[in-house]
């Protein structure tokens, strides 16, 4: 077992005043700086966070890695166009010398004039105010461990021919202040926390990869909570099943997706396509059809940052609005587009609280937070038995979407659907199509919707996001296997 | 608890760093300093045994959007990862970003208490190497060219990419940067390594569209130590072939096929599956060698693999890696038995051979491949002579890019299913495909290659030629 000794690390949030209304001055200073030498607007985001991440493996916690860092990004609009430094530094010198480089890309320099049109900060808009202790509350380190190596140990109790167990945790804290020209003053903390169980089983020549992780924001006891037993049964009894699993067939073929985390279709599908990002580009097929039908009637998607407790919830984005509830697609018909300020700016589709950043070396874009296709009227067994011969995909690894909006996404876990029911499982299936011709194509939703946390990686570095459905028909798919 | 009680966010703090920006934007760290520093701040919390690495880059990139500057960006980023060893001879490890001497007391402080949780059975050391003399890598240092240079030669390249083909309307996704960068090692036991760099990169990838069909896309990357050496010609005229390549697509039929894979994606399929050839996953169980692979007929006889970060070819090469280990080439594939693995002093320790350089810096040390090369091994036949996919008798598939190799390859598992972009080839002429997958087993692969097509090339991520594999099951939309 391992040694547990008493120790605590020492955390950012317990080793400075963090940032508050002390800050007014300067960064009035640097927004009436900018404003004053012809920028249309002056954005200034800073960020300090304390991440601990542990590994453990077998029986013994095998790696500690506690981060902590700050920073500051600094963007500049003018016209349509905008510059953005990132530093380190945030000292005065040092984001003034941030505010004269982004300056400077635009071909602005700093006046002696007056700031005309910027009439202060006025007064701090504080969502962290309840948050404070949220660092101090999470588990210590020991505890932590103690946790971790219960998942593991639960593994070994639950789990056949496993060659590796691991289990992994990763404690996010963020605090960020984002200050603006146009008088946006907001200061939140953010916390995101997510444990993860993986085994390797290995019987000769079988070999199954299995891996699940769960995650939450703004509940600093998650961890205790943790269910481990659970989650290592869930990890086990997929492994134990993949094991054996032969290859799945290739072809077209009608699939039924599992609810939670089977949402990374409409994410990697349709998502990215709804993002103003893509409409700026040129990337997305969906550009002009608000208003249109885009996908199948049986079709209603969200996207929003108000669940609690979920991955992708806040309650205030990194240009500093407050998330809302956006329905992107309503019976099949496009509603609205997950824009962010420059995607305002661009593209004339009002912001939706969406504009989200990995930290400050990011300029902020339009991004998603919990995305999901809302419940139905059917069960998943009335999905099921539509189909005569197809594929169920009970748990779905990553995917991707290119710039002509083709997407793909792995299967983790498959099983054969033939004559209505569920047969043999299937492993190595990966899903390809595109957006346009596979949205109308989702036919039927169950009344199960569930959600799953995941990490989106895109223009604006990797972000903490839930996606999410209701078991989902597809009537026919490309399904890439041997 | 120990920790300091300095504000390193406040406004008015006055740190020293020992990070700096000149005046000409590029990165500076003073590793005398850095060592002093920490050597007094380490002495007065009674820490005897100590390593770091640092980081320090300023970075500059512009996009465009149809001939107009899209978005502008600069950078200065530092960073610093602290190694302590307790009196039990356990190690913990602290990052931060803030190398003030607060950050360093803090970050200290942290690898010190993160250690009473270090792993007994599995202690890294200092580098047996980390004070052995280096290779000497030509990398010529270039003073930034400039915001406004880099947006005036993208927006150029943008242009002449636009007017290659009327189908091409977009290029989404571009972006030329330049860095200039400095990296450290050291240790308490008076190791020091320092690195500086510049690096520029160009990336261009169009879109094309023809009415009544799908579009289309493809790109080019190009790597230099300067803007002004990018080969910012051959990266249109590689953009727009490819992209203009696909415009003319079909579907193909499922089925077994001989495919061609080009280098980049012959190198990114070995490269997803380096686990093979990784000393760390194999301790842990979840490579597909073992400890007894060393020696086994893992390929063709006449496949080779080594890895050699100091290829001239490899742009913004390491001279030494986390652990200050000199980076060297090394033999993992010849004549298709696996020779060696990549080691970090802690896995080289635990096998009983020297660290091969490819060790990151960490409490649990991390290791990976540098930049592959790929070829036929010297005095074999190299397989099947004269290959060339025109003129081969059989339906051909070219592999040109792979997708999606986050999902689709399971690395512990050697199977691999994965959307590609490439052509049909059928009696001298090649067709895009449509929309396709491959899948097969990396073992397999490496045991069903026929031979090489072509010269081997000089990518991002190795040296490689045209790899020519038989049997992989393709999926199409036919």
């Amino acid at each position: 077992m391992i040694a547990t000794p008493s120790s605590s690390l020492p955390t950012a949030a317990a080793c400075g005043d963090g940032f508050g209304s002390h800050w007014t001055p300067q960064l009035e200073a640097l927004l009436a700086a900018g404003r004053a030498a012809g920028a249309d607007l002056v954005e200034v985001f800073l960020e300090r966070t304390d991440h601990l991440g542990l590994l453990a493996e077998q029986d013994r916690i095998t790696s500690v890695t506690p981060a902590f860092g700050m920073g500051a990004g600094i963007r500049v609009f003018r016209n349509q166009r905008d510059g953005f430094v990132s530093t380190n530094d945030l000292s005065a010198a040092g984001l003034q010398r941030a505010l004269d480089q982004a300056l400077g890309m635009l071909g602005l320099q700093r006046s002696t004039l007056p700031a005309a049109g910027f009439d202060g900060l006025g007064a701090l808009r504080d969502f962290a105010a309840s948050k404070d202790d949220w660092l101090k509350r999470c588990p210590e380190l020991q505890e932590a461990s103690l946790h971790l190596l219960r998942g593991t140990d639960q593994l070994n109790r639950k789990g056949k021919h496993l060659q590796a167990r691991r289990g992994s945790y990763a404690r996010d804290w963020q605090e960020v202040l984002v200050a603006a020209s146009d008088g946006t003053y907001g200061r939140d903390v953010r916390l995101h926390q997510s444990v993860g169980l993986n085994v390797l089983a290995a019987d000769g020549e079988h070999r199954a990869g299995v891996g699940r992780r769960y995650g939450t924001s703004g509940r600093p006891d998650d961890l205790r909570l943790w269910d481990a037993e659970a989650s290592a049964r869930e990890v086990c009894e997929s492994a134990g099943t993949m094991l054996y699993a032969d290859y799945v067939e290739a072809g077209q073929l009608p699939v039924v997706l599992a609810n939670r985390f089977g949402g990374v279709i409409f994410h990697e599908a349709c998502g990215h396509l709804l993002e103003t990002t893509q409409v700026e580009r040129g990337t997305t097929p969906f550009a002009d059809r608000v208003g249109q039908t885009i996908a199948h009637e049986a079709v209603t998607a969200i996207d929003e940052g108000l669940t609690g407790g979920a991955f992708g919830s806040l309650c205030m984005d990194d240009e500093g609005m407050e998330p809302q509830r956006t329905v992107l697609i309503e019976n099949g018909v496009l509603q609205r587009f997950i824009s962010d300020r420059a995607g305002e700016l661009r593209t004339g589709h009002a912001r939706t609280g969406s504009g989200r950043r990995q930290g400050h070396t990011f300029a902020a874009a339009s991004r998603m937070r919990n995305t999901y296709i809302a419940a139905g009227p059917h069960t998943p067994e009335q999905l099921i038995a539509s189909v005569d011969k197809g594929l169920y995909c009970k748990s779905m690894g990553g995917g991707s979407v290119g710039p002509t909006g083709q997407f793909n996404f792995a299967v983790e876990e498959g099983y054969l659907i033939e004559d209505g029911q569920l047969t043999k499982p299937v492993k190595g299936a990966t899903l390809i199509g595109e957006a346009k011709e596979v949205m109308p194509r989702i036919s039927m939703c169950a009344n199960d919707l569930e959600l799953a946390a995941g990490f989106c990686g895109s223009v604006s570095g990797s972000i903490f996001v839930t996606v999410g459905q209701p078991h989902i028909k597809v009537d026919s798919i490309t399904v890439g296997g041997r | 608890m120990p920790f300091t009680s300095s504000n390193p966010t406040s406004p008015m703090a006055t740190d020293s760093s020992i990070a700096s920006s000149t005046p000409s934007g590029s990165a500076g760290l003073d590793a005398e300093t850095l060592r002093s520093q920490l050597g007094d701040i380490a002495a007065n919390a009674g820490i005897r045994r100590w390593d770091l690495g640092a980081a320090c880059s300023s970075d500059t990139s512009v996009q465009v959007d149809r001939g107009e500057a899209k978005q502008l960006k600069g950078a200065q980023r530092s960073s610093i990862t602290i190694r302590v060893w307790n009196d039990d001879g356990l190690v913990g490890i602290t990052s931060t970003s803030d190398l003030s001497p607060s950050g360093l007391a803090r970050a200290l402080a942290g690898a010190r208490d993160a250690s009473a949780f270090g792993n007994p059975d599995d202690t890294p050391a200092f580098s047996p190497l980390a004070t052995a003399p280096l290779a000497s890598l030509d990398q010529p240092i270039h003073e930034p060219a400039g915001i406004l240079q880099l947006l005036d030669t993208l927006k150029d390249a943008e242009r002449q990419l636009l007017a290659r083909h009327s189908a091409i309307g977009t290029v989404p996704y571009n972006g030329l940067a330049e860095r200039t960068s400095e990296r450290i090692y050291l240790n308490s036991d008076g190791a020091c390594r320092q690195q500086r760099l510049s690096t520029a990169s160009l990336y261009l990838y169009a879109r094309a569209e023809e009415a009544g069909r799908k579009p289309r896309s493809a790109g080019a990357v190009r790597l230099a130590y300067g803007a002004g050496d990018l080969d910012v010609a051959g990266c249109i005229d590689e953009a727009a072939e490819r992209t203009i390549s696909h415009l003319d697509y079909a579907p193909i039929e499922t089925g077994r096929y001989t495919c061609v894979f080009s280098p980049e994606a012959f190198l990114d399929l070995i490269g997803a599956f380096s686990g093979l050839f990784n000393a760390r996953a194999v301790l842990d169980g979840v490579s597909l060698s073992n400890r007894e692979s060393l020696g086994e007929q893992l390929a063709v006889p006449f496949l080779s693999i080594h890895d050699n970060g100091l290829h001239p070819g490899n742009v913004g090469a390491s001279a030494f890696d986390g652990e200050g280990t000199p980076t060297q080439r090394l033999a993992l594939i010849e004549g298709g038995v696996l020779r060696n693995f990549l080691h970090s002093e802690a896995t080289a320790r635990a096998f009983g051979v020297a660290p091969t350089g490819h060790a990151g810096l960490g409490a649990k040390v991390s290791v990976g491949a540098d930049w592959l090369e790929i070829g036929a091994t010297t005095g074999s036949s190299g397989g099947q002579a004269g290959l060339n996919r025109f003129q081969a008798d059989q339906a051909i598939v070219w592999i040109d890019s792979l997708s999606a190799l986050h999902a689709g390859v399971k690395a512990s598992q050697g199977s691999f299913s994965l959307p590609f972009d490439g052509w049909l080839v059928r009696g001298g002429e090649a067709r895009s495909i449509e929309a396709a997958t491959v899948a097969g087993d990396i073992r397999q692969v490496l045991k069903a290659i026929i031979g090489f097509e072509g010269e081997a090339k000089i990518t991002p991520d190795g040296l490689c030629p045209l790899v020519w594999v038989e049997g992989l099951s393709i999926t199409g939309e036919a």
